[in-house]
């Protein structure tokens, strides 16, 4: 088993506009049912980062592999055949249609039936879209109009629609931005517990350093396109260069964990 | 080669007047996000009050005076245009925009022929450029070495403008970002309108200058607007440089289509378009526009398929439409029929625009190819008319999935505008291939054969087709593609994020519509016994939009109302009085205005509030064609 790629291997990726270097020689790798979070400052190359991952962006060298295959160069949606879900920092969702409409329309496009012009679609697969939205505790919105919800619930409507692809890894750009404290750490769990039990790998990027460190397995620091730390939550911690230049104001950050951990 | 030079040099003068008309489309869309589609009515009313003042005002100075005097007189009417009508709706969706414009455009056309006449008004010569210059034995008129000079001059000087003005810096900025203009204490209102009567000013000049050149006519707002939009869609919408490369470039490629393919010189134009589109599908100088806002600033309700109580209302509402024949008279049967025809015509309308989002305003076209498809083949091969008209339509698919493949590389204005285009060229052709298509003769004796040949057969075939037609087009609306349809209208992000290749499914969306339409215009052949290019014209075009508009268009079913409802209304209107389209356009406006979700978005508004008390079971579908009889 050892021998077998891992779900995600990243090697030197490198993107440049005009003269500023977003991304620099980013390498990384994530196996199956761990949960990576890629963290750094504004302006560090996130999403520029995130955005070549799913091939809204392309690298000027460096390669993605998903278990061993090319993704560099294939455009999103070929990259979500290849089972790679993705939320959005701000939800890309159908307003006009209702919750489950939104999770069916995924469904469809995963069947390949976007061609079938007489099919019944408000019949189709529509257990399986209600099983999502059980999944991700949204059972009960499942007739409301999407354009109504509050913003945590489209949050975990998006997830829902990542997971209908049965995918193997998923990409989630701040999945809890925006969200209330309480409905960040149930998101974060529930993701958490979904990716273990489906064995799907995580990737997120996060600036609420909460969720990070209580939900990420490992977690990668990047600093003005340059990956400057790797490590579990605890080691990247104590990485005193990730303390100076990424939170900068590390000491009172880490006085305040301190006395969290007591408590 | 001199010949060459001075065909050379005519397309130089003839880019002259495209270019002023063309940057201020180009400058007013920039700011207010509005696409003027009245921007040729105002080149047209700029000429015609030229002429008027250069008849009265005389000498050099009279007539130079006169067409600035015409230009700020049109900048003023366009000022009162922006504060009455423009104001009300900034933050409406765009389609309510261009149609808003558009009903300002009918006005105008009958209006300006109920102050100057029908008949076309030459005008003076220019004083001090009468003659013409000899040239190695070929004339070049001495007043378009004048527009020659003036088109870079008024580039100049709008970038003067632009560049060392306050006001040129308010401008830019604005169209940059407007909001941030709005949050700097930049009183927006005025600007607005500033910029609105600049831009009236550019297209009226442009206009006024045409009066040494050309006749003045009513009908010539549609040429010049068209000409425009292909200008702003190669140039790039809200660049004043574009407009003026992309004016000489389409001014020059007609100069010289017209020695290469004489009859249908209009393709080399399209055939431009279509290269750039597909290289630089922003334009030449334009920008990639941020995606259309979309907050439509209505609510829709979530679709449903007919509960089994509504269909069999629907049914029944069928039956007792297919009674007509047993109490009606021919001509009663004929306008029936017509309005079927037009039921098809709107449902494949809606099924782009209303499912698929995407608002087409060269629809027609589609319409009217189906239309030629059947005269060809019943005329030219003289087959039996099953066959003409399973066939014919296959005219308007070929067209739809040719234009279709262009189009939906856009979106939004750029859309509506290619569409337009692209109908315009198609009704060029059939305008001026006259060997072909006999031009505006049309094709005549395109009659059915004796089965449907009774006003109540053809009736019930039209009856018939209709209903299946809207059916059928219903059912995709529920099928997993009219799903995967909606949802590219709603997100592109989000369906190009799960799998879905957005461009192949609007683009078979466009070639279903335009199929449908094209059945629609098969059967309208028949009807009428003949074909005209009216039948792809803008006009018609129009027509399916404001049906689609009238029912709603955000209901499932409102463009069958829609259809009903508006067709009668006009044949009752057009037997009434000669000013159809003042009446038309300012019926638009209304809609617009004040009515914005159409008749069937009402009543399912009504009955949303009832159904508080009362549980559901009202249809809407047995309304319309109970109003049919």
């Amino acid at each position: 088993m050892s021998v077998a790629p891992p779900l995600l291997a990243v090697e030197g990726l490198t993107k440049s506009y005009g003269g500023i270097h977003a991304v620099r020689g980013v390498s990384f790798s994530l196996r199956a049912g761990e949960i990576l979070a890629l963290i750094g400052p504004n302006g560090a190359g996130k999403s520029t980062c995130f955005d070549m991952l799913n091939g809204q962006n392309q690298p000027d060298t460096g390669q993605v592999r998903l278990l061993g295959e090319e993704t560099t160069g294939k455009k999103p949606r070929e990259i979500w055949r290849m089972g790679v879900g993705r939320t959005f920092q701000i939800t890309a969702t159908f307003a006009t249609m209702t919750v489950r409409e939104n999770v069916q329309v995924a469904l469809i496009s995963h069947g390949k039936q976007l061609f079938n012009l007489f099919g019944s679609a408000p019949k189709f697969e529509r257990g399986e879209a209600g099983r999502l939205l059980e999944l991700v505790g949204m059972g009960g919105y499942a007739d409301r109009p999407c354009g109504e919800l509050a913003y945590g619930d489209l949050k975990r409507l998006e997830l829902a629609v990542a997971l209908a692809n049965q995918p193997k890894l998923l990409l989630m750009d701040e999945p809890t931005a925006g969200m209330a404290p309480r409905e960040r750490v149930d998101l974060m769990r529930l993701t958490a517990q979904i990716a273990r039990e489906k064995s799907i790998g995580v990737l997120f990027t996060e600036h609420d350093m909460d969720v990070v460190f209580e939900h990420a397995d490992r977690i990668i620091v990047l600093n003005r396109g340059t990956l400057i730390a790797e490590g579990s939550p605890a080691e990247v911690r104590g990485n005193p260069q990730v303390q100076a230049v990424y939170l900068g104001e590390g000491l009172v950050y880490d006085a305040r964990h301190r006395e969290g951990a007591s408590a | 080669m001199a010949f060459y030079v001075v065909q050379f040099l005519t397309g130089l003068a003839s880019a002259a007047s495209l270019f002023l008309v063309a940057s201020g489309l180009s400058i007013i869309f920039g700011v207010t996000r509005i696409v003027n589609f009245a921007h040729g009515a105002f080149y047209m009313i700029g000429a015609y009050i030229a002429f008027t003042l250069t008849e009265r005002l005389s000498g050099a100075f009279g007539f130079w005076g006169s067409m600035v005097l015409a230009a700020i007189a049109v900048a003023l009417i366009g000022v009162l245009v922006e504060m009455v009508l423009l104001r009300r709706i900034y933050h409406a969706p765009e389609l309510f925009q261009l149609l808003a414009t558009f009903g300002l455009t009918l006005m105008v056309e009958d209006l300006v022929v109920l102050i100057w006449g029908p008949d076309d008004l030459v005008g003076r010569r220019a004083p001090g450029f009468r003659g013409a210059i000899d040239f190695f034995g070929q004339n070049i008129p001495s007043y378009d070495l004048f527009l020659i000079v003036l088109g870079p001059v008024v580039l100049g000087i709008l970038w003067l403008l632009f560049q060392r003005t306050r006001w040129g810096v308010l401008v830019r900025a604005a169209t940059q970002d407007r909001d941030m203009v709005a949050a700097l204490g930049v009183n927006q209102k005025w600007l607005f309108t500033s910029v609105f009567a600049v831009g009236v000013f550019l297209a009226a000049l442009g206009g006024a200058l045409q009066i040494p050149r050309d006749a003045v006519h009513h009908a010539m707002d549609l040429r010049i607007i068209v000409e425009v939009f292909v200008v702003v869609v190669i140039g790039g919408l809200g660049s004043i440089v574009g407009a003026f490369v992309a004016a000489v470039l389409v001014s020059e490629l007609n100069a010289f289509g017209i020695l290469i393919f004489p009859k249908i010189s209009i393709i080399l134009v399209f055939l431009v378009m279509a290269v750039v589109l597909i290289v630089r599908p922003w334009g030449l100088f334009g920008k990639p526009e941020a995606p259309a806002r979309k907050t439509p600033g209505l609510t829709v309700n979530p679709w449903r398929p007919l509960t089994s109580n509504e269909r069999l209302l629907a049914l029944a509402a069928l039956v007792i439409a297919a009674t007509l024949p047993l109490f009606a008279g021919n001509y009663a049967l004929t306008v029936g029929s017509e309005i079927a025809i037009f039921v098809i015509f709107a449902v494949s309308l809606h099924f782009l625009m209303s499912v698929g989002g995407l608002a087409s305003f060269g629809h027609a076209a589609y319409f009217g190819l189906g239309a030629y498809g059947v005269a060809f083949l019943a005329k030219m091969a003289g087959l039996p008319m099953i066959v003409c008209l399973l066939l014919g339509p296959l005219l308007g698919c070929m067209g739809a999935a040719v234009f279709g493949f262009f189009a939906v590389q856009l979106s939004g204005v750029y859309f509506a505008m290619l569409t337009l285009a692209f109908a315009q060229i198609v009704w060029s052709i059939a305008f001026q291939w006259v060997s072909v298509t006999g031009g505006d003769n049309g094709i005549l004796g395109v009659w059915p054969e004796k089965w449907a040949g009774s006003p109540s057969h053809f009736y019930w075939l039209a009856l018939g087709v209709a209903a299946l037609v809207t059916i059928a087009l219903r059912a995709m609306v529920f099928s997993p593609f009219g799903y995967a349809l909606r949802a590219t209208r709603d997100s592109l992000l989000r369906t190009e994020a799960i799998g879905i290749n957005a461009k192949r499914i609007q683009w078979t969306a466009f070639v279903i519509a335009g199929t449908t339409a094209g059945i629609g215009g098969a059967l309208f052949a028949y009807l009428k016994g003949s074909v005209f290019p009216d039948n792809l014209g803008i006009s018609l075009s129009v027509d399916a939009l404001v049906m689609v508009l009238l029912g709603g268009v955000e209901t499932v079913s409102g463009a069958v109302i829609g259809a009903i409802v508006y067709k009668a209304l006009s044949i009752w209107l057009i037997s009434q009085t000669d000013l159809s389209k003042l009446v038309l356009g300012a019926f638009i406006m209304l809609i617009v205005v004040v009515f914005p979700k159409g008749i069937v978005g009402m009543l399912e508004m009504l009955a949303q509030r009832r159904r508080k008390s009362s549980p559901p079971g009202s249809s809407l579908l047995a309304k319309p064609i109970e109003s049919a009889e």
